[in-house]
This record gives structure tokens, C-alpha cells and sequence, in this order.
């Protein structure tokens, strides 16, 4: 008796398959990682997560198709225009559009909206601060001109592909204004309330959120646009990986969100899982401060650049994570640069080492977040760098604690990740090429002047190319500004992250777009 | 003259009473000071938890002092511990809701799994040790050597991987990860936040036996690792005592061994077994980061490691300060029980 028990368990153990637990035909169960939402209101959100979900709880003016990024079209705007002196905007938005709280979309909820980011000032508040508008010129500037007619009047004559594309960021999102009002206290027009709650017209609605832990969104009643097949959308906190593997194959969940290469291998066997993948905006980058007096020779910045082995690393340790990049405009965006001119090459690097005088080599160091694939990545950047004698010494920190030393110029070196905020070319340029004041007093802290890389003239040039109407032209001037780059700048841009998703072979339709606020649920079908 | 001594015992232990406040009340403040300035002195500049990497410099400049951060640093603690007498922990940047209300949402999911973990630990830890000590080089004294060895050295993140691997994906026995299955979450109304007791308190006997089997898996690991512990410990204690003369004495007098054995040897080490017991209590309610993690436990141990990843410092001072408190807590409590159980110390 006892011997065919143990049999039996042995069997049950080495039997290939798991067991199959399906989950009902109208939910979608979800394993993702949870710990980086911070907050659920649009005006403040600038986490990956949070902006996925706001962008499935609500509705913005205006949308870009996820496979082309170029075409923009209405979701809350039915059209718009644009005045001759391309300052102002007029919005006609759809008549008949309801919030899930059964409340009528007017132009007084947009005005709200937009108004109340202007007002709230959050992190991501820049988005539309930068067009000029401020607390006390907000009134004239984002209008009601009738009951579902708008006015937007702008600082600048932007190029409109710039304005429009902040405007289908998660700031732009449209809250309902009677329901934030109802819980907003000490006029801070519902933001407390708003950050564990939703208050949209989007396909679904919040219903449960415990922090790191769970949360459930339900299908919105009132949706304007062909209901969403799935009627709630269960989200789980599973930190770990491989849990998430065993989850998935169990037929316990349908997705799983943060799969890592290790266990990617295995589930690719899997016939009833299916893997993919989308390529994001994010960057991998090193940083080099020109404070440090081996880093600020041109020819040691262009040496570094033939030391890195791009081919190599996107084939081991990213493997399937991200591939080889080069510019500071990711690939799918307006004017990226596709030539990858740079590839390990030692003899190149040390001619350029020899010019600079530093035939011996030099020492540096380099700060990293003690996280995959940044560490992976820096051990074999050392590996790399060492071929032409330049030796690297690793600095591992917490992510918070290297990005402060980062802010405050303390570094050599810096190997960093960056994602664009909007679809806009000039959310890199603006930082990877511009950098207005390169005193150590400098208040805005972009990425070129936290290497002290002090470039009026590429300055100047992103300026002039944001406000280039002619899409051509604008193409061109961003192309031009990639080139040079890369032939001086003290960026080493590497890779171009891939977003990967395994979901169970029996659920369709879900689109990934080139960022995160443009996952869309309502497609998903089982 | 009676009177003299009934005055006498008031005073002794009116002055003890005192004595015990002033060293929780000091040890309280020290926790707090050492806390406090860990979280300053780490080269993490907490504006940044709040506003992220991004923020416009004016958005960077309002919440440094929102946060008081331009103010010296001895205010600062002034404030802070102002604010903790009076009951505010603050408000957690990573959840935008009090550390308080954090705390009580993922203590008791931490209590539970500590609970019932030590349950297991004790009643199978406490009688193997007995057995390998009273027969030394037994087989069951070298299988549970063998036993407490594994539960030392294998990380218990594999073993826990492992066991979902085995009795989640192919046997099929238990559920997966997590507290209670999804379509059961937020059922039941959290009452005490002990989701336990409150599927008891609701009547929802469903959930009830749903949530017992999620949490069999995370407490038998830990209650394993505790097990090992407290077997190890229990042998070796007991030995010490099985060696004594009262015991050559006993068995002399012809008392019978399983009264010499559960009677008078381990009566003996019940003192020294109730700090090792409160201690592995005590080091499991700091909350096991790597089982919350693995079973996707919403506890303590990951709300905490996540608050010091972001430099949340209110959660990761609140979080500390409850920790100590309820090592205090622990510690006076086993006091109080030694003073019960020890004839000498009445």
C-alpha cells in the first residue's frame, strides 16, 4: 500500500504537464509586478504601471495609433483646429459621452482636467506647464467656449505634432469633474481621493485597490465605444518571477507581466503560452561627467564608444530584453536615427586613446543600481573597457541612492535607463541635448547637465526644432542632431528596452504599444 | 508589622512598574533617534521618493519643505517625535495612506503566517528534540540532525519555490501563492484584518478552509525552518539536564522515564525554551522577506523592504518602530512569564 503511494507521488512529480485550472471565460487574471504604484491620480502619475491603468480607466482629447505612431486621432475630441499663429487650439468634443459614474463629458470636466494638473502641480505637471500655462493665467488660457467646445492658448507656436502628443499623456487624461469635486477636500480638487480611486470614462473602472497586493477593475457600463469583452480585469502583486512562471502554466492567471530571461526560456516550450514582444521607448545609457578630466577629452569619449561590446550583450545577458541602439530617440518615434555606427572594435579605441595621451589607459568609476540587468551589464562594460586598458571600478548602490549621486554631478560614470514621458521627439532632445545653464546652481537637472556637458549650440538647435511646423524639416533637423551626437556627445546610448508578456495561448487581442499608457485591456478577448 | 510588609510589596512593585516604563519609554526613544537618523544619514535623498527623477525644480523645491527638509536636523526630530506621541506616523509615499493604516492592513497577514508557523515549529520542533536527546544516535536522532542541517543551509526562497512547484503545480494539493484565491478577495470585511478570524466572524466557512490552505504551504516552510531551530535547541538543552543528579536520582527512586523525561528534565527547561520560542516568534513578526515574497504574501517583510527601497522613510520608521515594540513587547512578556513559571523569581 505504502510503496504504490510513493509511486504514485514520484509519477505525479515527474509528469510533464501541470495540472490545468482555468479561469472563467469574462476575467482576465493578472501576475504584475505592483510595489511601483505610488498613485492612481492622472495628474500625479509617472509610474509604467500607474500609467497603464490610467490609461484603460480614462480618456484623453486625443489618441496615436499604436502601430503608427504618426496618426493621431480624436477620442474625447471629435475634431480640432488650429489658429493661424499656431498658439491657440479649438477642441469640438463628442456630445454624449459619459463618465462611468453615469455623470454627461462636457467641456466644463476638460477644462477641469487640465486646469486641475496646471493647479496640482505634480511631478508630471511639465507636461503642460511647459506650453506656458500657469495658475494664474490658466484661466484665459484653457477656456470653455461652449457646452463641449474648448479653446487651448499656448505660449509658443509649437510644432503641433509636440502640444498634441503631451495631450495623450496620462496628464491629459479627462476626470469627472462633479465626482472629484463631490471628494475633494481642502480645494485640492479631489486629488486625495483621486489617487486610490477612478473618476473616468475609460472601458473600465476601479473597483478594489490594496497596495502591493491586488487590484480589480471592472468593465464601465457607460462606455462610449464597443464595450470590453472581458468584464473585470483581476491584477495580482506577484514580485517574483519565477512564481509567476508556475502561476501562468497552472492556468491560474493569463498574463504574466514580468517574466525574467531565465524563466522565459522555459515557458517558450510551453505550447499553450505564448510569448511577445514590443518594443519600448526606453533607453540603456551611460552617462560621462565632463567634471572628470579623463571624460572630457572628445577622443576618450569616442574610444569609450568603440569599447562596449553591443552585439554580444544583447545576445546574453539581454537576451530578448532589449536590442542595440544608438541615438537618443528610440526607435518607433518621429525622427529616430536607425545607424548603429559604433560596435566593439579595441584597435580603433586605442588609436584614440594614443591621441588623447592615454596610451596606458586610465582609471574610472562607474555608479550602478544594484539591480539586473544594470549590474549584468556594467560587469561586462569593465570586461570591455579593460581590452584597451581602461580600468573600471563598479560602484553598486540602491536605485534612489545612485540616482542622488547622479542629480548632484558626483559620478564618473553612469549606466541608466531613461523613457521618453511623451511620443514626442522633443522629450529626449530636451534632455539628451539641451542644456540651458550649466552652473552647478542649474535648476533644470537634464540629463545633459548632469554630465556638465555644456552645449549652447545643440541647445539652441533642439530649441528651434520644436518649433518647426513642417514635419520634413523637423525630421531632418532631428537627424542632424543625432549624427553629432554621437560624434561628440558624452552619451554612450546602448539598447532600446523590449517589453515582454507571457499570456496563456486562449487570450487574444491585447495590444502593446510603444509605451506603457498605450496597453489597452478593451481589446483583450478569451 | 503586616501592614509594613503589605506597604513594602506596593512600593516594590510600584517602583518596578516605573522602572519598566522608563526603560520601554527610553529604549522607544532610542529606537526612534537611531532610526531617525539612519534615515538621514543614508546618501538618499528622500524629496526624491516623493516627486520622482523627473519633477521641475519649483515641484522639487515645495515638497523639500513640505517635508521640512531645510529645517536643522534636531528639529526635525522634535517634530517627528511630536507627531508620533500624538499618534501620526505621517503618510506613506509609496501607498498615499497613513503608515498606521499600512501597518494594520499588513501586520496581521504577517501575525498569521508567524502564528501558525510557531504552532508547527513548537509541537513537532520541541517533542523530536526530546527524542534525539534521550536517544542520542538513534535513527531518528540523526534523521532529525539531518532535518535541522537542511532547514540551516537551504535557502528557504528555493525550498518555498520548490514546495509551490510540487504541491501547487503538480500535485495539485494546495492552492498557488497569495492570501485567499482572487475571485475570494475582498469578500470578507476586515474586522480585525486577521482574515482568519474574520471569515469565523463573518460565517464565511468557504473562505475560511480557501484561506487555511493558502496559508498551509508559507507557515509549514517556516515552521519547518522553526522547527529545525527549536529541535536543535531543545537537544542540546535537554541533555544538559538529563545529565544532572536530580535526574540519576529520580530514575534511582524508580519514577517512570516518561515522567522523569516530559516531568522533571524538561520542566527544567521550559525557562530557557520560552526565550528561544519568543525569539524565533519575534524574528518572524519582523515579517520573512523572501517567503512574502515567493508566496506573494502581502505582510510586513515586503512592505517594509519596499518602503527602504524607495526611501519611504515614514513607512520604514513607522515599520521599525512597531518591529521594536513588539520585540519590547515579546521581551517583557517572557519576563512575566519567567516570573510565573520559576519558583525563585516569585
Amino acid at each position: 500500500m505504502k510503496k504504490t503511494v510513493w509511486i504514485a507521488l514520484v509519477l505525479s512529480l515527474l509528469a510533464a504537464n501541470t495540472l490545468f485550472a482555468a479561469t472563467p471565460g469574462d476575467t482576465l487574471v493578472m501576475a504584475s509586478k505592483l510595489d511601483d504604484i505610488i498613485t492612481l491620480d492622472p495628474a500625479e502619475i509617472f509610474e509604467f504601471t500607474g500609467a497603464e491603468l490610467a490609461a484603460n480607466m480614462y480618456d484623453r482629447l486625443i489618441g496615436y495609433d499604436v502601430e503608427d505612431a504618426g496618426k493621431i486621432f480624436g477620442v474625447v475630441a471629435e475634431s480640432w483646429d488650429i489658429s493661424k499663429d499656431g498658439r491657440t487650439y479649438s477642441f469640438k468634443i463628442w456630445d454624449g459621452m459619459k463618465f462611468a459614474s453615469g455623470n454627461k463629458l462636457t467641456a466644463d470636466d476638460v477644462v477641469f482636467s487640465l486646469q486641475r494638473v496646471i493647479k496640482l502641480n505634480k511631478s508630471p505637471a511639465f507636461l503642460l506647464t511647459q506650453f506656458g500655462f500657469t495658475p494664474a493665467n490658466m484661466d484665459e488660457r484653457i477656456v470653455k467656449t461652449g457646452d463641449y467646445t474648448v479653446k487651448l492658448v499656448i505660449d509658443k507656436p509649437y510644432a503641433p505634432a509636440f502640444f498634441l502628443y503631451c495631450l495623450t499623456a496620462t496628464p491629459g487624461s479627462i476626470v469627472d469633474r462633479q465626482e472629484a469635486l463631490k471628494h475633494a477636500e481642502n480645494g485640492d480638487a479631489g486629488h486625495g481621493w483621486l489617487k486610490t480611486h477612478s473618476a473616468g470614462s475609460g472601458p473600465f473602472a476601479l473597483t478594489i485597490w490594496k497596495p502591493s497586493e491586488i487590484l480589480i477593475l471592472a468593465a464601465n457600463a457607460q462606455y462610449h465605444s464597443k464595450k470590453p469583452a472581458m468584464k473585470r480585469i483581476i491584477v495580482r502583486h506577484v514580485p517574483e518571477s519565477a512564481t509567476q512562471r508556475i502561476l501562468l502554466e497552472k492556468g491560474d492567471i493569463d498574463m504574466a507581466r514580468n517574466i525574467q530571461p531565465d524563466d522565459l526560456k522555459g515557458l517558450s516550450e510551453n505550447p499553450s503560452i505564448r510569448i511577445r514582444k514590443k518594443v519600448k521607448g526606453a533607453l540603456y545609457y551611460l552617462g560621462l561627467n565632463q567634471k572628470n578630466r579623463y571624460l572630457k577629452i572628445p577622443q576618450v569619449r569616442q574610444a569609450l564608444k568603440y569599447l562596449i561590446d553591443y552585439a554580444g550583450m544583447e545576445s546574453t545577458i539581454l537576451s530578448g530584453k532589449a536590442v542595440v541602439h544608438q541615438a537618443f530617440l528610440p526607435g518607433g518615434f518621429l525622427g529616430a536615427l536607425a545607424e548603429t555606427p559604433f560596435s566593439l572594435d579595441v584597435e580603433k579605441a586605442k588609436g584614440l586613446l594614443k591621441e588623447a595621451g592615454l596610451e596606458n589607459g586610465f582609471s574610472v568609476t562607474m555608479d550602478v543600481r544594484n539591480t539586473e540587468p544594470s549590474i549584468s551589464m556594467a560587469v561586462a562594460i569593465q570586461a570591455s573597457f579593460a581590452l584597451a586598458g581602461v580600468k573600471l571600478e563598479i560602484i553598486p548602490g540602491e536605485g534612489k541612492q545612485v540616482l542622488t549621486k547622479y542629480r548632484d554631478r558626483a559620478h564618473d560614470i553612469f549606466i541608466g535607463r531613461w523613457g521618453p514621458d511623451y511620443m514626442d521627439p522633443h522629450t529626449n532632445a530636451d534632455t539628451f541635448a539641451r542644456n540651458p545653464d550649466n552652473s552647478d546652481a542649474g535648476q533644470s537637472k537634464t540629463m545633459a547637465w548632469r554630465n556638465a556637458w555644456d552645449i549652447p549650440g545643440m541647445t539652441r538647435k533642439a530649441d528651434a526644432a520644436v518649433l518647426e511646423k513642417d514635419p520634413a524639416t523637423r525630421v531632418r533637423m532631428y537627424l542632424e542632431m543625432q549624427r553629432e551626437h554621437q560624434k561628440s556627445a558624452p552619451f554612450i546610448f546602448m539598447f532600446q528596452e523590449i517589453e515582454i508578456l507571457a499570456e496563456r495561448a486562449n487570450v487574444n487581442g491585447f495590444p502593446l504599444g510603444p509605451s506603457f499608457d498605450s496597453n489597452f485591456y478593451r481589446f483583450i478577448t478569451k | 508589622m503586616e501592614d509594613i510588609i503589605h506597604h513594602r510589596r506596593i512600593y516594590r512593585t510600584l517602583n518596578r512598574a516605573v522602572g519598566m516604563a522608563a526603560m520601554v519609554g527610553a529604549t522607544c526613544l532610542g529606537l526612534l533617534l537611531a532610526t531617525f537618523l539612519i534615515g538621514r544619514i543614508v546618501p538618499i535623498d528622500p524629496v526624491l521618493a516623493v516627486v520622482g527623477d523627473k519633477a521641475s525644480a519649483e515641484v522639487y523645491q515645495r515638497v523639500r519643505l513640505e517635508l521640512g527638509l531645510h529645517l536643522p536636523l534636531w528639529r526635525q526630530f522634535f517634530i517627528y517625535v511630536k507627531a508620533i506621541l500624538s499618534g501620526d506616523f505621517g503618510v506613506s509615499v509609496l501607498t498615499a495612506r497613513p503608515v498606521i493604516e499600512d501597518i494594520a492592513r499588513v501586520f496581521p497577514a504577517t501575525v498569521e503566517l508567524a502564528v501558525i508557523a510557531t504552532l508547527i515549529g513548537v509541537f513537532s520542533g520541541i517533542p523530536l528534540g526530546i527524542f534525539s536527546a534521550v536517544r542520542q544516535g538513534s535513527l531518528l536522532d540523526h534523521l532529525a540532525r539531518i532535518m535541522g542541517l537542511i532547514g540551516y543551509s537551504l535557502p528557504i526562497f528555493w525550498l518555498g519555490l520548490m514546495g509551490l512547484m510540487v504541491f501547487y503545480a503538480r500535485l495539485n494539493l494546495l492552492p498557488g501563492p497569495g492570501r485567499v484565491d482572487v475571485f475570494y478577495e475582498n469578500m470578507v470585511d476586515p474586522v480585525t484584518g486577521f482574515l482568519l478570524i474574520d471569515c469565523i466572524l463573518a460565517g464565511e466557512w468557504g473562505i475560511f478552509r480557501n484561506a487555511l490552505s493558502h496559508i498551509i504551504l508559507p507557515a509549514s516552510l517556516l515552521g519547518y525552518y522553526s522547527m529545525a531551530y527549536l529541535s536543535r535547541m531543545t537537544r542540546s538543552l535537554m541533555i544538559a539536564q538529563l545529565g544532572q543528579e536530580y535526574i540519576l536520582t529520580a530514575r534511582v527512586k524508580g519514577i517512570a522515564e516518561w515522567r522523569v523525561i516530559w516531568g522533571h528534565a524538561l520542566d527544567n527547561c521550559r525557562i530557557p525554551l520560552i526565550t528561544v520560542i519568543a525569539m524565533s516568534f519575534g524574528s518572524l513578526l519582523e515579517g520573512s522577506v523572501l517567503t512574502e515574497t515567493v508566496f506573494s504574501w502581502p505582510g510586513l517583510g515586503q512592505y517594509l523592504t519596499n518602503s527602504l527601497l524607495n526611501a519611504d522613510m515614514n513607512a520604514v520608521l513607522g515599520g521599525t518602530l512597531v518591529v521594536g515594540a513588539i520585540f519590547l513587547g515579546i521581551n517583557l512578556f517572557s519576563d512575566f512569564l519567567y516570573e510565573f513559571l520559576d519558583p525563585r523569581a516569585r
